[in-house]
């Protein structure tokens, strides 16, 4: 896992060395310094030297300066691997998310993935930024002082051999019990954070409700599990420091016994039993700081790994069975299709669809609340794969389609309409990249958005502010088919995508798309049976099946449902 | 390409206050604190006595070879070790425990507050921004105080014992470490500053992030349809690579502390030594009290690292824990309403008295001078005077509106899109504050009715419907919440919902997650309608609650939200008008002002702009 992170940091390694190298050499020189220390005391003020004394100070001095330039430079080498490190891991897991299919989605939620996509990345980077000094600094320290001590002494050093490992079992045990934790821990996090998330997109409702208090029950019961995981995690990694300093302390007293008795004996001369005690002391806080190093790694990988899941999660829609095909005509065929949401569900929500559309026609689709009509025309451009059957678009099945191209071809209004934070341009570009003012303002005449257009604040110019706030919802569709008709596509699909404009705003629109598309295939999903009267053909759907196709005059006389659902209608008219 | 909202750079603003909020939430631990405290002093007493202790032990017993007595100061050193081993393991277990709690706090107190906030601050602020105050800021705090607090303290024991050791030993060559010292609290302030500013920055970025994620993984179906994967992608790269800017810049900053402070000291020590040499030669000072007076010179670094490295968590957490205070210290709305809504029981003779259970009858209680109470009963007499309002100050929506609904009446709001009709029921319930005029509520200005009352008098079903995690009971009750199985099963059926729930895999129980993804718009709608149907609110709002929904279904949920409101004040937002045919009274609004009041048939006979409507939908065929 690891390796696979580590990976990301290819356009970084550079910096990565660069800080690996100065804070090595910087360490170096930090066991120079303390040399020159000891010589200016030793030597310097022992016999009175002056001039040695401002020898050794000068050489300090410069040594100090230099040391100052290697860690000055380690920040910033460790700075911008570790930042290019997280970017990298953003930018990679940004785009896989981006190729999610809906059921991929699903299965992480969305305030999951968003937290995967920050948290866990900045948990990330900053183990990288901070933890690169700690641990290349302490193995080079460490290893030179055992060296050093066994040069000393070896028979004192076999302390080292049973203090070392002793320790290392320690810290294995405790990161080897943290790091569930720690995952527990980031579980929490999700669920607090779905609360908190689902509250503010629904912020109307729990006001409308006044359910500000049943609320904060929800988020209450989640912080309260989170602050027992976390705290049984962060519990069990704080036993690191007064293990550390068990070990530490009891070496100390070995040493000092032990050392005492060999002085005796004469196998070891006093001054080195000094000199032997400040190098352990330098080898225990070296461990100490790769036992924290430690620390830091446990709770990146829980995070990596979350993040490697998402980069792991198998795409259900894919281009695999894509061929270098586009859409030319526009003609749709369905073949005994039927369509569940997730495989384990026990009922279909579309059962044996089968129809044709000849190219340039204009379809309604029509039918009761949950008759699956939204879900039939997503299968088009393939938001959804068929369960069984196949969806045929100019007579090719779509998944012979790359999805670029079906997408580009299918125009789709949906009825949960989007808009995004930007200018009413920007939002309106989406259709076209490049689309000139004159492309734009054409669109906005064939959808009606030119009757509000003016009376907003800045024209194109005005911000919509997140989910388009600043505009009412029958403005937003108008503003939503605009941006259809800018993709000058070969199909286009309205879904219930008129619902909030007036009839009389409605049939304008629809005499525009006709004059504008004229040869593309659109197909029209309505409430009202005024929308899809003049349809060249109208299919209705009644619990995810399809229950008649025809005219609206054959509809008319041959269908029940159709009756009904026409007279309905016709009665609120009542004239 | 939306180029996002630009969040205007807050400067990095008041620390002191930031601080002052922070301990008054540590204040609620001081026993706790108190109990770090000493415990970080007996360890660190431990470590350095120890340290101190080593050249005695070998000078007194392993130079004369006294093994017994070499024996009694090991065991004495060894108690004293354990308990420094004891000590820090109660400060650890203490410091997570307390940090933990405190850290739950401020995240609490946060959706507390959250949940006070008017919506106009919902409005400005995007999710993802929000969010970033409960997740990134949060968790650098949680960090922060995790490691910071006992090794600030542990830092600042060993700065103060080494301090007072050197001016003890010499106090003016004591003046030398002090002039050091104060210029590293210089460099440190400097740097501080500089990198709080890029740590505000840089958290900024973060929120920038989270916002424009959030928005792109909302709305992943028309990106997709759209094909504009490439363009959120580059948009995503832009933003991402601000962040890694701004971050790389406060990292390298607070990174550059450590090493810094420790070539200051190895300067100090240069200095200190150098001058110190010349006293001794000048005789102002034995060479032996010069060397200790260096051991303790070289000490002083270490801890005074140490402190600047704790003090570069804080400063991260502290830029965070601003923002997070920054969203408290919002104003919530405005609730100074002092009229309440109660259960009333209602006598043969007319009177009225509360009644603590449900009773299906209510009246505002209205509070006199002298602690004696009016009941006003609730009848559903909404008013509006002179009515001027804007959701900002520079555009007005609604201007001087005047509109009356009379108790009982189903009172329809029809007109263009934009006209104002949702605004209008968004002030009922004052979603929003008006700016001139007034509302009255049964006659009650309805800025005295208690926020939460007022709300509860309402039921709501709005444009767009929100579901929550959980199952479709819950999402029914959530209506009223101690409804039973059977309630909630005849709010469905009267919301013709039951049908298609009980044809979901595992019925009432089926979960929903994500926002209901998998129910389409209409069915999404009925859930709402059961919602608001299940909460038996004497007044009932439906803004657009239909829309979705095809006429058959909507005639069969009329029949049944006709019974439920039967004599209850109904307000209806429309645009079919099939919906508000049967309403007493329809007002017609355009441009924010009403324009034709009446019901159905006046209306037609005027041949005004509702004829106009009306006949639209034949003049299209």
């Amino acid at each position: 896992m690891i390796k696979r992170l580590v990976s990301y940091l290819r356009p970084y390694r550079k910096y990565a060395i660069a800080a690996i190298l100065c804070v090595a050499v910087e360490t170096m020189f930090e066991l120079i310094i303390p040399l020159i220390m000891a010589d200016i005391i030793d030597v310097g003020v022992k016999y009175g030297d002056k001039t040695y004394i401002f020898e050794r100070g000068a050489l300090m001095v410069a040594c100090a300066l230099i040391s100052l330039l290697l860690g000055a430079g380690s920040a910033r080498f460790a700075a911008l691997s570790g930042q290019g490190l997280g970017a990298e891991l953003r930018k990679a897991e940004y785009r896989k998310l981006q190729s999610f299919s809906f059921a991929n989605v699903d299965r992480f939620r969305t305030s999951s993935l968003i937290t995967r996509l920050t948290g866990d990345v900045t948990t990330i980077q900053n183990a990288v930024c901070t933890g690169i000094r700690p641990a290349f600094r302490a193995p080079v320290m460490m290893i030179t002082s055992i060296v050093m001590s066994f040069f000393i002494n070896a028979q004192l050093a076999i302390v080292f051999l049973i203090a070392a490992p002793l320790l290392g079992v320690l810290l294995f045990l405790i990161v080897s019990k943290v790091r569930p934790l720690y995952s527990k821990m980031q579980g929490a996090i999700d669920r607090v954070n779905r609360v908190i998330q689902e509250n503010l997109t629904a912020i109307r409702v729990v006001k409308a409700y006044v359910r500000e208090e049943h609320e904060i029950q929800k988020f209450t019961d989640g912080n309260d599990t989170l602050r027992n995981t976390s705290e049984h995690a962060f519990r069990l990694a704080a036993l690191n420091m007064p293990a550390m300093q068990l070990i530490m302390y009891a070496t100390i007293l070995c040493i000092l016994w032990f050392g005492g008795r060999l002085t005796q004996v004469g196998g070891m001369d006093v001054g080195a039993l000094t000199g032997f005690l400040s190098y352990v002391l330098q080898v225990l806080n070296s461990l100490m700081m790769i036992s924290n190093v430690f620390m830091m790694l446990t709770r990146a990988l829980a995070s990596g790994q979350r993040i490697l899941e998402v980069m792991d999660e198998k795409i259900t829609l894919t281009d695999d069975e894509a061929k270098d095909v586009s859409v030319e005509r526009g003609e749709i065929t369905f073949d005994h299709v039927y369509f569940k949401y997730s495989p384990d569900a026990s009922e279909y929500v579309l059962s044996d669809i089968s129809f044709h559309i000849p190219a340039g026609q204009t379809v309604g689709i029509i039918g009761p609340t949950g008759s699956a009509k939204s879900t039939l025309v997503q299968l088009i451009p393939r938001l959804y794969d068929a369960t069984e059957g196949t969806v045929l678009v100019d007579g090719r099945p779509v998944k012979e389609y790359p999805l670029r191209h079906l997408r580009d071809a299918v125009s789709m209004v949906l009825q949960k309409n989007t808009l995004f934070s930007g200018t009413v341009r920007d939002n309106l570009r989406w259709g076209k990249e490049d689309a000139t003012d004159e492309e734009i303002l054409a669109a906005c005449r064939t959808a009606c958005v030119d009757e509000f257009l003016g009376r907003l604040e800045k024209g194109l110019d005005t911000e919509m502010g997140q989910g388009g706030v600043n505009v009412s919802g029958g403005q937003k569709q108008r503003l939503c088919i605009a941006r259809a008709i800018l993709k000058q596509p070969r199909v286009l699909i309205l879904d219930d995508s008129t619902s909030a404009v007036d009839t009389a705003t409605e049939a304008k629109i629809r005499q525009g798309l006709a004059a504008a598309l004229p040869g593309t295939t659109k197909i029209i999903i309505a409430q009202r049976i005024t929308s899809v009267a003049h349809a060249d053909q109208i299919l209705l759907l009644d619990n995810g099946r399809i229950s008649a196709i025809g005219t609206h005059e054959e509809l008319l006389q041959t269908n029940t449902i159709y009756q009904d659902i026409y007279h309905s209608q016709q009665e609120g008219a009542g004239l | 390409m939306p180029a996002g909202k630009v969040i205007g750079y807050k400067r990095p603003k008041n620390t002191k206050k930031t601080l002052k909020t922070m301990l008054r939430y540590l204040g609620m631990h001081r026993f706790s604190l108190l109990a770090v405290a000493l415990l970080v002093f007996i360890s660190s007493s431990a470590n350095i006595m120890g340290t101190y202790l080593l050249r005695p032990i070998i000078n007194k017993y392993i130079l004369p070879g006294d093994m017994a007595g070499l024996m009694t100061a090991l065991l004495l050193m060894g108690g004293m070790y354990g308990l420094g081993v004891l000590a820090t393991w109660g400060y650890n277990q203490l410091m997570v425990h307390t940090s933990q709690k405190v850290i739950s706090e401020i995240r609490s107190d946060l959706f507390r507050h959250t949940q006070t906030l008017p919506l106009s601050y919902f409005d400005a602020h995007t999710h993802g921004e929000l969010m970033s105050r409960f997740t990134n800021d949060v968790d650098t705090l949680n960090d922060a105080l995790n490691n910071s607090f006992a090794l600030l303290i542990q830092s600042a024991i060993m700065i103060t014992g080494t301090i007072t050791m050197l001016i003890v030993l010499n106090l003016q060559l004591s003046l030398i470490v002090m002039a050091f010292l104060a210029a590293m609290c210089l460099f440190i302030k400097y740097n501080g500053k500089r990198s709080k500013k890029y740590y505000n920055e840089q958290q900024e970025h973060l929120g920038r992030i989270n916002g424009f994620v959030e928005e792109m993984v909302t709305g992943q179906k028309v990106e997709k349809v759209f094909n504009h994967e490439d363009q959120d992608f580059e948009e995503f790269c832009r933003r991402n690579e601000a962040l890694r800017r701004s971050a790389t810049k406060a990292l390298t900053y607070s990174g550059m502390m450590v090493p810094t402070i420790v070539a200051l000291s190895y300067f100090n020590y240069a200095v200190s030594a150098c001058v110190g040499g010349l006293f001794a030669l000048a005789g102002l000072m034995d060479l032996g009290g010069l060397a200790s007076y260096l051991v303790y010179v070289r000490q002083s670094a270490m801890p005074l690292n140490q402190f600047t490295q704790q003090v570069n968590f804080l400063l991260s957490a502290l830029s965070g824990a601003e923002r997070i205070f920054e969203m408290m210290e919002e104003a919530p709305e405005i609730d100074e309403g002092t009229v309440t809504l109660c259960n009333v029981v209602i006598h043969e003779d007319g009177s009225r008295t509360e009644a603590t259970e449900r009773t299906g009858q209510y009246a505002w209680k209205f509070p006199l001078p002298g602690g004696v109470t009016e009941l006003i009963p609730l009848k559903g007499d909404v008013r509006f005077f002179g009515v001027t309002f804007g959701y900002s100050p520079e555009k007005t929506v609604l201007e001087n509106v005047s509109l009356f609904a009379r108790p009982g009446e189903k009172i329809a709001f029809v007109g263009s899109t934009g006209a104002g009709k949702t605004t209008i029921v968004n002030l009922i319930n004052r979603f929003y504050e008006i700016q001139g005029g007034t509302i009255t509520y049964d006659g009650i200005d309805i800025r005295d009715i208690r926020k939460a009352d007022l709300r509860r008098s309402l039921s709501m079903v709005i444009q767009d419907t929100h579901l929550f995690t959980g199952t479709i009971a819950d999402n029914i009750r959530y209506g009223r919440l101690r409804a039973t199985d059977e309630e909630i099963r005849k709010a469905a059926v009267l919301a013709n919902a039951d049908t298609f729930i009980r044809h979901l895999p595992e019925g009432y129980n089926t979960p929903l997650h994500s926002d209901g993804a998998n129910l389409s718009q209409g069915q999404r709608q009925l859930l709402a309608i059961a919602r608001a149907a299940i909460a038996l609110p004497p007044v009932l709002i439906l803004d657009e609650a239909t829309s979705s929904i095809d006429t058959r279904t909507e005639r069969l949920i009329e029949k049944g939200m006709d019974a439920l409101m039967e004599g209850r004040t109904v307000f209806v937002i429309a645009h079919r008008l099939s919906t508000v045919r049967n309403a007493q009274a329809i007002l017609v609004l355009e441009k924010g002002q009403v324009i034709e009041r009446g019901n159905h048939d006046e209306l037609l006979r005027q041949h005004g702009r509702y004829y106009q409507l009306y006949t639209g939908q034949y003049e299209l065929d």
